[in-house]
């Protein structure tokens, strides 16, 4: 789309203000970031996407649980292969930036924890979910009676229809009530 | 009318408001003359479009499935009007790749059946708007329609309230996108009034577009291609609005606002590169998780506090007495006294602030009383007690200001109503970066896990509930000693303290010159520590424990302070005896000195003496503010030699030594230290207090206080970065922020009272500071009002300060907060109330759907009984429909919730859902 140079063009800059969350400094920083992150023959491309496994490397995501999932989710990759083009990763950065709604940010944080795409948090997502939380040790896993008790409990409080999973607009209920949640969604460069 | 209004209240759930919105726009449309079939294909496919978010899991492929049928719905449209060819060709090679997409898709089965459901609620849709359609064009005075209008356009009233607020959804979009086609038609010049109208709507709206882009959850490949569409959309014809001069008036207006826009953003970019000191906090952020960055956002916060102090007294107190007063050596308040000269510039007593410092605009000693001052005509001693009171008052608005904003976003909403939910969402940290933060974190996460089972599963679990309630006691009784212990410490020092400087200071050693301090941040440091120990005896929850620790912290300061400040004030009492006895001595004095060089020189003998050989008062004021700098400086120095001997030495003993002990340093016994975020909160907080208190008798101290925090910015992220381990227990950082605030709060009340205490009671001194010759230090206020301000001011002033009317206007303040309250609380009430409906709501939608769901399946094993009759019939009509029938047979009720309630526009329970089952009910009978 234009990003094929090392420098972003002045329009697109500006247009990636108007459309992202992020300052000029930041979209810069996250351009450089992402040019740093390309393979030589990458850059040669006119639209170079870099692969998931790099993506990872990033320490702003290396120890976080849901790194794959944040990927996945904004990759606009056909292969689904989690691999980000500069524009998913500006994606990736608003969503995740200071001044980013909480509309957004929960929008994002849903699909994040909906580990099998189907539009709700059923029993399944949330079991990932827990196991993703509490680490991969053994010792801090939760025992499977714990695992239901919990999953019950999240259920009983923001499964408002009643239908076994958690929506979009329940978790946003939920979420929206949350002191610290917009404070703790955040990835900074 | 409610409808909107109410999900916008309970929930904020802005797709809500803005599928209102759609109605509304709907509504609109429909208004125009357009071609009925044409309008409800496309009505049909953006409907169809919005109906395919119900299922909103499968995003991706849902998202180019849109795009696919953008295209087409496109190129139907060009084929009418042959426009934008580029665009279409982009758009089909997308809907190719859509196509593809559903394909792969469609292969797995769960999947299918979803998508299925989500086209059965297309038709519906599609049914719906039609029959709407036709009973609002036609004006048939069907009940239902009627009815429907009537609650579109509540909708719409609504909706243009929130506009700002709502977050204009994908059918908007849509809706531009058509709308912008039918605009593209109208020639602009041949536009009557109401077009006219209706462009500038379009304009505005594609503006708002444009604003809330940045919020959408789209890639930003669409985002870009909107925004291009919009932006070519305006230039196109914003040139267009208003006739001749209005029309380039308009197109000026149009290019001051791009151009105020871009400022704007470009004042916004640099705004955030002024922020000192971000990447360093954001540096911390990513290693220690948001808690230790919100002490040092706490810290920054101060820190432009404390500037703003700063450069109040700074440029209206200091400058001006340094600039414009009498210099230092021409009167006795300004001069060192001939018995201290000698020392005066020895660093030691430079260090207590005494000599040379003492007699400098530092302190509230040096000030003359001289109405104005220099060519300016400054009036020096209102300015010193205006900024002395502003400096409060501004304190005071910040913290409050902060305060509600930080309630404000915080929510204040219900507790613990969502306690597991919000333990499963929203306790990662995702600015965690470092691996060992996020083992903690890990860990801290399981443990309350676990703790929050076991306090669901048993929530009194009482082993041995006597011993516990005992050793609470017990606990809270050592802590009532230690804190009466240290107060009576505090008392005692102060006490002596004023024996050695009654006896004078060169007497005596360095430790008991500055016992006071010493002690006082000795007991700040150990106490602490004590209370740790002993909070081990209680066995609370790790949070409960934390504020215990902080509410004890506190009191323990709090208490130091203000035995401190009791001390103080008896020192005060006893230097106006003092006072009174030099006073005396001074009359004395000068009769003897007017008698003694009377018949020598009548005209000039004070001119003879040497200012620094006057007698003079003790001066309490300036007494009171070395205190307080003594007690900052020693304050800060034990803060700093802490932070060198408890982080930085302990961990390079802990690293070097390890190589040649015989246990694991490292993990054993005395490790890293872990960031103490409350203890250090708690400093920072009484420091600032201590500045409040002692500000108006030093106004050296803000300036200190910069000073300070400005090095323990640099000293703590270095010492944070290089030798402190991340905290076992990672705690978040916004739930303490209010609690800190509150302590600000309190602090900040605590520590004017005693200050007002001394300016309202206690008559300034008579040979030194501005105020010096008055009975009070207000009555400069006064005499200002009688001597600057004209007399009816002065009369008027009077009058206002009479109790008459004072009395009557506090109680209307008191009536106002009053009612304020009631009706805050009135409101919370609503809102149970409403959660309530809510529920009640859903519960009837469920049990309607279910009951429409079986209706829907007995229907269609009637059709499918009918069409095993007539099966070559049907087939027709399963090409038409793009084999969309089929996903009507699965009457699954479960998954038929699925894709109702995965539908992003619906909230839990919501209006607008019975809304549309009460259209839908029908519509499914007729399958």
């Amino acid at each position: 789309m234009g990003t094929t140079a090392s420098q972003l063009g002045k329009d697109l800059l500006s247009e990636y203000q108007e459309l992202t969350f992020l300052t000029k400094q930041e979209i810069l920083l996250a351009h450089k970031r992402f040019t740093e992150l390309l393979s030589k023959e990458d850059k040669a491309l006119p639209n170079p996407r870099i692969p998931m496994q790099s993506i990872l490397t990033l320490p702003e995501l290396k120890s976080n649980p849901f790194r794959k999932r944040i990927c996945h989710v904004f990759s606009t990759s056909d292969m689904k292969d989690g691999s980000l083009t500069f524009e998913d990763f500006l994606d990736l950065l608003s969503a995740f930036s200071d001044s980013a709604t909480l509309e957004i940010k929960s929008h994002y944080a849903f699909r994040i924890f909906d580990f099998d795409d189907d539009g709700t948090l059923d029993v399944g997502d949330l079991e990932k979910l827990v196991n993703c939380l509490t680490g991969e040790t053994d010792d801090t896993r939760l025992t499977p009676d714990e695992m239901r008790q919990l999953i019950n409990n999240i259920l009983e409080e923001s499964d408002i229809d009643k239908d076994g999973t958690v929506n979009l607009s329940e978790f946003q209920h939920v979420i929206s009530r949350s002191p610290d949640f917009v404070s703790s969604f955040k990835i900074v460069l | 009318m409610t409808k909107c209004g109410v999900s916008v209240l309970t929930t904020g759930d802005e797709d809500e408001v803005s599928s209102c919105y759609e109605e509304h726009e709907w509504g609109k449309n429909r208004v125009k003359g357009r071609e009925k079939e044409r309008e409800k294909k496309k009505r049909g496919n953006a409907r169809k479009k919005g109906a395919s978010r119900a299922g909103r899991g499968d995003e991706e492929l849902e998202e180019r499935a849109e795009r696919g049928e953008k295209g087409r719905r496109r190129r139907k449209r060009d084929n009418h009007d042959g426009k934008g060819r580029e665009r279409d060709e982009e758009e089909q090679a997308e809907e190719k790749s859509g196509r593809a997409a559903k394909n792969k898709k469609n292969l797995k089965n769960e999947r299918t059946r979803k998508m299925e459901q989500e086209e059965r609620d297309t038709e519906e849709g599609d049914a719906k708007r039609k029959k709407k359609n036709e009973s609002a064009k036609r004006e048939e005075k069907k009940e239902d329609g009627g009815k429907r209008a009537v609650k579109e356009k509540a909708n719409a009233v609504k909706t243009k309230k929130h506009k700002k607020k709502v977050e204009t959804s994908e059918e908007e979009d849509v809706e531009e996108e058509e709308e912008e086609e039918k605009e593209k038609e109208l020639r602009p010049e041949s536009l009557s009034p109401e077009e006219l109208e209706k462009l500038k709507e379009a304009v505005d709206e594609k503006k708002k577009l444009i604003q809330t882009l940045r919020g959408k959850p789209w890639p930003m490949k669409k985002k870009l291609s909107t925004l291009r569409e919009s932006q070519e959309f305006l230039e196109k014809y914003e040139g267009a609005l208003g006739k001749g001069k209005g029309r380039r008036l308009y197109a000026y207006k149009v290019m001051m606002t791009k151009k105020w826009m871009k400022f704007q953003r470009d004042f916004e970019n640099f705004k955030t590169a002024c922020i000192p000191w971000e990447m360093k906090i954001k540096e911390i952020e990513s290693h220690f998780g948001s808690s230790v960055a919100s002490y040092f956002i706490f810290l920054r916060w101060m820190y432009g506090i404390n500037m703003i102090l700063f450069g109040l007294t700074f440029g209206l107190v200091m400058v001006p007495e340094a600039l414009m007063g009498r210099p230092y050596g021409s009167m006795p308040r300004k001069t060192v006294p001939r018995a201290d000269e000698a020392s005066a510039m020895d660093f030691a007593v430079l260090w207590d602030f005494g000599g040379y410092a003492q007699y400098s605009v530092l302190f509230y000693g040096y000030y003359n009383n001289q109405r104005a001052i220099g060519w300016l005509k400054f009036r020096m001693p209102l300015s010193y007690f205006l900024v002395g009171v502003g400096t409060v008052a501004y304190s005071y608005m910040v913290v409050i200001r902060t305060m509600a904003r930080n309630a404000n976003e915080s929510g204040g909403g219900d507790d613990n109503s969502f306690n597991f939910s919000w333990k499963m969402f929203t306790s990662w940290d995702y600015l965690i970066g470092n691996p060992e933060t996020a083992d903690n974190k890990f860990a801290s996460i399981t443990t309350s896990f676990k703790e929050a089972i076991l306090e669901e599963q048993e929530s009194r679990k009482d082993d041995n509930i006597h011993l516990t309630r005992f050793l609470r006691v017990l606990a809270n009784f050592l802590v009532m000693c230690c804190l009466a212990g240290s107060g009576y410490l505090i008392y005692f020092v102060v006490r002596r303290s004023q024996k050695f400087a009654l006896d004078g200071l060169d007497n005596h050693s360095w430790w008991e010159r500055n016992e006071v301090n010493m002690v006082m941040s000795l007991l700040g440091m150990f106490c602490p520590m004590l209370f740790d120990v002993i909070s081990t005896l209680e066995n609370y929850h790790p949070r409960i424990a934390l504020q215990w620790q902080l509410g004890r912290i506190f009191a323990l300061f709090l208490g130091n302070l203000y035995t401190f400040i009791i001390a103080l004030m008896d020192e005060i009492n006893l230097k106006r005896k003092e006072e009174e006895i030099v006073k005396f001595n001074m009359t004395v004095w000068e009769a003897s000195l007017y008698n003694g060089t009377v018949p020598e020189n009548s005209t000039a003998p004070p001119v003879t003496i040497h200012p620094a050989d006057v007698p003079r008062g003790p001066c309490w004021e300036t007494m009171v503010g070395q205190e307080f700098v003594r007690l900052i400086i020693s304050d800060t120095m034990t803060t700093y030699i802490t932070l060198l001997i408890g982080d930085f030495l302990r961990a390079v003993l802990v690293r070097f030594l390890n190589y040649c002990w015989c246990w694991d340093l490292e993990a054993g016994f005395p490790s890293y230290s872990e960031f103490d975020v409350s203890g250090n909160v708690l400093g920072l907080i009484f420091n600032q207090g201590m500045i409040w208190m002692g500000a108006f008798y030093a106004p050296c101290l803000p300036a200190l206080n910069v000073l300070r925090l400005h090095v323990s910015m640099y000293l703590q992220c270095w010492a944070v970065m290089c030798c402190n381990v991340p905290q076992e227990r990672v705690f978040k950082a916004s739930g303490s922020n209010n609690f800190y605030m509150a302590m600000l709060l309190v602090i900040l009340f605590l520590s004017t009272l005693p200050a007002i205490y001394t300016i309202v009671t206690i008559p300034p001194s008579f040979d030194c500071g501005p105020f010096s010759g008055k009975s009070r230090m207000f009555d400069v206020i006064q005499e200002t009002l009688e001597s600057d301000f004209p007399a009816w001011f002065s009369k008027v002033f009077s009058y206002a300060s009479n109790p008459g009317l004072v009395l009557p206007f506090l109680l209307l303040m008191v009536l106002a907060i009053y009612y304020l309250q009631s009706t805050s609380k009135s409101f919370k009430e609503a809102n149970v109330e409403l959660k309530k409906k809510l529920q009640m709501q859903n519960e009837e939608n469920k049990k309607k759907s279910k009951r429409a769901a079986l209706k829907a399946a007995m229907d269609l094993e009637e059709a499918r009984k009918a069409m095993t009759q007539n099966g070559r019939n049907a087939t027709p009509l399963l090409t038409d429909q793009e084999g969309q029938l089929p996903a009507t047979r699965a009457p699954v009720p479960r998954t038929y919730h699925h894709g109702n309630h995965g539908a992003p526009g619906y909230l839990p329970g919501i209006p607008r859902q019975t809304e549309a089952r009460v259209h839908r009910a029908p519509s499914l009978q007729r399958h």
